[in-house]
C-alpha cells in the first residue's frame, strides 16, 4: 500500500461527501414536485406526457398501486428488449451484422437489464447490435435505476408521512426521475467521457493495419451515452464485453475517478434526500456513517490484499503486488477501490478481472454483495437495502431495553419487521441455494474456469451477484449454458421485486401510521451509539448467513495460498 | 388494474425513445461535432491507412518494438472457423485471463516467462507488469520500469545507442494527474511510432 493510493481513496471519499448536499437538495425538490432550474425546458414535455398517458399528478396512489404500476412497466420494458434481441437481425442500426441472440441467453439478458443486474453471459462487441444496446440496454439502465431511486423515496415518504395510505405516485415518480435527474447528469458525463476518449459513433467496427503488419479489427459504436448511464444508474453493464477495463470504456485513470464518482454520487445522496423528508437532515447524516464505516473497512482489505499479492508471484521475485487481470493505468488502488465501490453500490462494471484477484481481495466483493449492497449501494436499492437493516437493528435495539421501538418518530411494529425479514431472508436463500444446487450438478461444474476452491468461489460469486443485481462476476465461469442462464435469472428477479415488495409494504405501513413525538425513552437514531447498533447488526445478521459459505470458497484458498498449494 | 396499463403503455413507449433513442443519437450528434477524433475512436492515420487507435494495445513481438502486456483474447482460427485461437489484442473480443491467484496454470506461465525475460536483461528486475495478464487485452500501458527493462533489447536490434533509446522512454512518460490519480505510465504504440521515426532519421 502507499500514501499516494491512500491519498486517491481519500480524495474520491471527499468528492463524494461534498456532493451529497447539493445533489440531496436537489432530488427532494423534484421528489416534492417543486420547481427546479430545469423546470422551464422541462415542464412543458412533462406535462404532454402525462396528458397523453392519462395521469393525474396531484392523484396518489397506495402501495400496492404502486408496486403494481411498476411490476406492470417492468413487464414492458422485458417484452420490449427481449423482442428486440431476438429480431437485432432484422433491425437497422446493425453495421456488424449481428444475429438473433439465443432464447435462453436472452431471457437471461432482458431479465438482467430489467432488475438492475446487467449480468452478462453475453460479450457486447460480439452479440448484440448497436440498436440493441441503445433502445434495449441504454433505454433499460435508466428506467431499471430510475425504478430503484422511485422505489426508495417511496419508502422514504412513507417514514415521513402520517396517517395516510399514499405514498406517491409512480408514473409522475418514475418520469421525473427520468427527465430532472438522470438525463441532465448523464448529457454532460457522456460529453465529458468522449472527450477523454470513449468512442460515440454508429460507424461500423475499423479495421487497422498495426505497426508489425498484422490485421486489427477495433470495436467500436454509441459508448459514451451508455457508459454514462450505467455507472450514475449503478447499472453496470458494459458495452464491451471487459467492461470498465476495456479502454474505450475507461480511457484514462481521470475518467475511472469520474466513474467511481458517478456510481457512488446518486446513492450518497438519497441518504440526504431522506434526511431532508423526514426533518432532520441528521438522520440522513447517520445512515452515510453506517455506510462509510462498512465501506472503509471493505477498501482497506481488498487494497491490502491486491497490494501483497499472492505467494505464487510473490515467491518468483516479482514485487508490486497482484498485477493479473489489472489495467496500468489505474494501477493496484484505483483497482481495489473500483472493486470494492462497484459491489457496494449495486453496479457491478469492474475496471479489473475479480476473478483474478487474490483470496482475500476478492472476497471483499463477494461480502459487500452478501450484505445485500446497502454501502451506498445501488441508486435507490441500497438504500431502500438499508432502512431494511435499520428497521431490524431499530427492533433489536428494542427489544434490549423492552419498549416499542420507534424510527424517525414511528413504532416499528411486527408487520415491518417481518417485511423486513422476508426482504433479508430471502437473498441467501437464493444465492446460497442456487450455488448449492450447482455444486452437485455436473453439467454445472463443468462450467468452471479455475480448479479448487477458486471454482466454488466462482459459482457462489455468480448466484450472490445475480440475486445481489450487481452484474459483475467471477468471469472465467462459463454462465452462458441453459443452467445458468435460468437459474441466474430467477435468482436476479427473487433478488429485484422480492426487495422491492416488501419494502413497498412497509412504505404503505409505515405511512398509515401516526408521528409518535420523541420522549425521555427514544432511541436516538443520529448518534454514534446508533451507528455501531447498525453496522453490528449488518455484520452479525450478514456474517451468520455466509460465513460457512465463504470458508468454502475464500478463506480455504487464502489458507492454501499461503502454504503454496496449488491447484 | 386495466387503468394501469394506458400509463404503462405511454409512458414506457415515450421513455423508451427519448433514453434510448433520442438520447444517445443526439449524443453521437453533439460528439461528432464537438470532438470528432475521440468520437471515432481515436485512430492514427499514416498515409491515408488507420494503424491503429491511441487507446488500444497493440501486439509486439518483434525485437525492434517495445512490448505490451500479455493479453488473453481469442479470435476465430482463421484456417478452421469453427475454433477458437488465442489472438492476443483482438480489439473486437476484449477479455482477461481470468486465472485465480491458486491455479497453477498462472504460476506456471509467469515463471516460464519471468525465465525468458531474466535470460534477456539479466541485470534488471523483471517488472511484474511484463508478465501478467491486462484485464482488457487490450491495455496500451506499461509501466515505465517495463520500458526500461527493454532499452537494451530494443538498442540492440535497432543499432541505437542505449542512452538514445532511454532518454525516448523519459519522454513517454506520462505521470498522475495532479499527481494523484492513477499510476505513472507509457503508451507503446506512441513510444514505437516514435522509435520508428527516431531511427529512419
Amino acid at each position: 500500500m502507499t500514501l499516494v493510493g491512500w491519498a486517491q481513496i481519500a480524495l474520491f471519499c471527499a468528492v463524494v461527501i461534498a456532493l451529497v448536499k447539493p445533489l440531496g437538495w436537489y432530488m427532494n425538490r423534484v421528489f416534492s414536485g417543486e420547481r427546479t432550474f430545469l423546470s422551464p425546458v422541462l415542464r412543458p414535455i412533462e406535462n404532454s406526457l402525462y396528458k397523453i398517458a392519462g395521469v393525474n399528478e396531484r392523484s396518489e396512489q397506495d402501495w400496492l398501486t404502486y408496486a403494481v404500476s411498476m411490476l406492470i412497466f417492468h413487464i414492458g420494458g422485458f417484452l420490449i428488449l427481449y423482442v428486440l434481441l431476438r429480431t437485432q437481425g432484422f433491425l437497422p442500426f446493425n453495421p456488424q451484422g449481428m444475429t438473433a441472440v439465443a432464447p435462453d441467453l436472452s431471457f437471461n439478458t432482458a431479465v438482467s437489464f430489467i432488475t438492475n443486474t446487467n449480468w452478462q453471459n453475453y460479450g457486447g462487441e460480439t452479440t448484440v447490435s448497436y440498436l440493441t444496446q441503445m433502445l434495449g440496454l441504454t433505454h433499460q439502465n435508466y428506467l431499471s435505476a430510475a425504478t430503484g431511486i422511485v422505489v426508495a423515496i417511496a419508502l422514504i415518504r412513507g417514514f415521513a408521512r402520517a396517517s395516510t395510505r399514499n405514498i406517491g405516485n409512480f408514473w409522475v415518480d418514475i418520469t421525473r426521475c427520468t427527465l430532472y435527474v438522470l438525463l441532465p447528469i448523464c448529457i454532460p458525463l457522456a460529453l465529458f467521457l468522449v472527450w477523454d476518449g470513449i468512442p460515440q459513433t454508429l460507424g461500423a467496427y475499423v479495421d487497422a493495419t498495426t505497426l508489425e503488419g498484422a490485421k486489427q479489427t477495433i470495436a467500436v459504436g454509441p459508448v459514451a451515452s451508455q457508459v454514462a448511464i450505467k455507472m450514475l444508474g449503478t447499472n453496470g453493464g458494459g458495452f464491451f464485453n471487459a467492461n470498465a477495463a476495456h479502454p474505450f470504456e475507461n480511457p484514462t485513470a481521470f475518467s475511472n475517478f469520474i466513474q467511481m464518482v458517478a456510481i457512488f454520487a446518486l446513492g450518497a445522496a438519497l441518504t440526504n434526500v431522506f434526511g431532508r423528508m423526514v426533518g432532520n437532515q441528521k438522520q440522513g447524516w447517520a445512515i452515510l456513517w453506517v455506510m462509510g464505516v462498512l465501506f472503509i473497512a471493505g477498501v482497506a482489505v481488498c487494497y491490502w490484499a491486491e497490494a501483497a499479492g499472492t505467494t505464487g508471484i510473490n515467491d518468483l521475485g516479482l514485487v508490486g503486488g497482484n498485477m493479473e487481470g489489472k489495467e496500468v493505468r489505474f494501477g493496484i488502488p484505483a483497482s481495489a477501490l473500483f472493486a470494492v465501490i462497484t459491489t457496494a453500490a449495486s453496479c457491478g462494471a469492474v475496471n479489473a478481472m475479480h476473478d483474478s484477484f487474490t483470496a482475500l481481495g476478492g472476497m471483499i466483493p463477494l461480502i459487500n454483495m452478501q450484505l445485500g449492497e446497502i454501502i451506498v449501494g445501488g441508486v435507490g436499492a441500497g438504500f431502500y437495502g438499508m432502512l431494511i437493516f435499520i428497521v431490524i437493528a431499530i427492533f433489536v435495539a428494542g427489544l434490549m431495553v423492552g419498549r416499542t421501538p420507534e424510527y424517525v418518530g414511528k413504532k416499528i411494529e411486527a408487520k415491518e419487521v417481518k417485511m423486513a425479514m422476508l426482504a433479508i431472508l430471502v437473498l441467501p436463500l437464493m444465492y446460497l441455494g442456487f450455488t448449492a444446487v450447482a455444486s452437485v450438478l455436473p453439467s454445472a461444474l463443468a462450467s468452471i474456469a479455475n480448479p479448487g476452491p477458486h471454482g466454488f468461489s466462482e459459482m457462489l460469486y455468480l448466484y450472490t451477484s445475480s440475486t445481489a443485481n450487481n452484474g459483475s462476476a467471477f468471469a472465467g465461469i462459463t454462465g452462458n449454458t441453459p443452467f445458468y442462464n435460468i437459474t441466474g435469472a430467477i435468482a436476479m428477479f427473487v433478488g429485484r421485486f422480492f426487495m422491492i415488495v416488501p419494502a413497498l409494504a412497509i412504505a404503505g405501513s409505515m405511512a398509515e401510521k401516526k408521528i409518535v413525538p420523541p420522549s425521555a425513552g427514544t432511541f436516538p437514531t443520529t448518534g454514534g451509539l446508533f451507528v455501531g447498533m447498525v453496522v453490528g447488526v449488518i455484520v452479525i445478521v450478514g456474517g451468520l448467513t455466509f460465513f460457512p459459505a465463504l470458508a468454502l470458497g475464500p478463506i480455504v484458498e487464502q489458507i492454501s495460498m499461503t502454504r503454496n498449494m496449488l491447484f | 388494474m386495466f387503468k394501469l396499463l394506458r400509463p404503462a403503455f405511454v409512458l414506457l413507449v415515450s421513455l423508451t425513445v427519448i433514453t434510448g433513442l433520442i438520447y444517445p443519437l443526439a449524443m453521437t450528434g453533439l460528439a461528432g461535432a464537438l470532438f470528432p477524433k475521440q468520437a471515432q475512436g481515436s485512430l492514427i492515420v499514416r498515409d491515408g491507412k488507420v494503424i491503429g487507435s491511441e487507446l488500444i494495445g497493440q501486439s509486439f513481438t518483434s525485437d525492434r518494438y517495445f512490448r505490451g502486456r500479455l493479453s488473453a483474447t481469442t479470435g476465430t482460427d482463421p484456417s478452421d472457423p469453427s475454433k477458437t485461437v488465442p489472438q492476443p489484442y483482438n480489439a473486437a473480443n476484449s477479455m482477461g485471463s481470468n486465472l485465480g491467484p491458486t491455479n497453477k496454470a498462472l504460476i506456471d506461465r509467469v515463471k516460464g516467462d519471468v525465465e525468458k525475460l531474466r535470460a534477456e536483461n539479466p541485470s534488471t528486475p523483471v517488472p511484474l507488469d511484463l508478465v501478467t495478464t491486462t484485464a482488457s487485452g487490450l491495455d496500451p500501458d506499461i509501466s515505465p520500469a517495463a520500458a526500461y527493462f527493454q532499452v537494451p533489447r530494443v538498442a540492440k536490434a535497432r543499432n541505437l545507442p542505449e542512452a538514445d533509446v532511454k532518454q525516448l522512454v523519459d519522454r513517454h512518460i506520462e505521470s498522475r494527474l495532479f499527481g494523484l490519480i492513477g499510476e505513472p505510465h507509457i503508451n507503446v504504440l506512441a513510444l514505437n511510432l516514435d522509435l520508428d521515426r527516431v531511427a529512419a532519421r
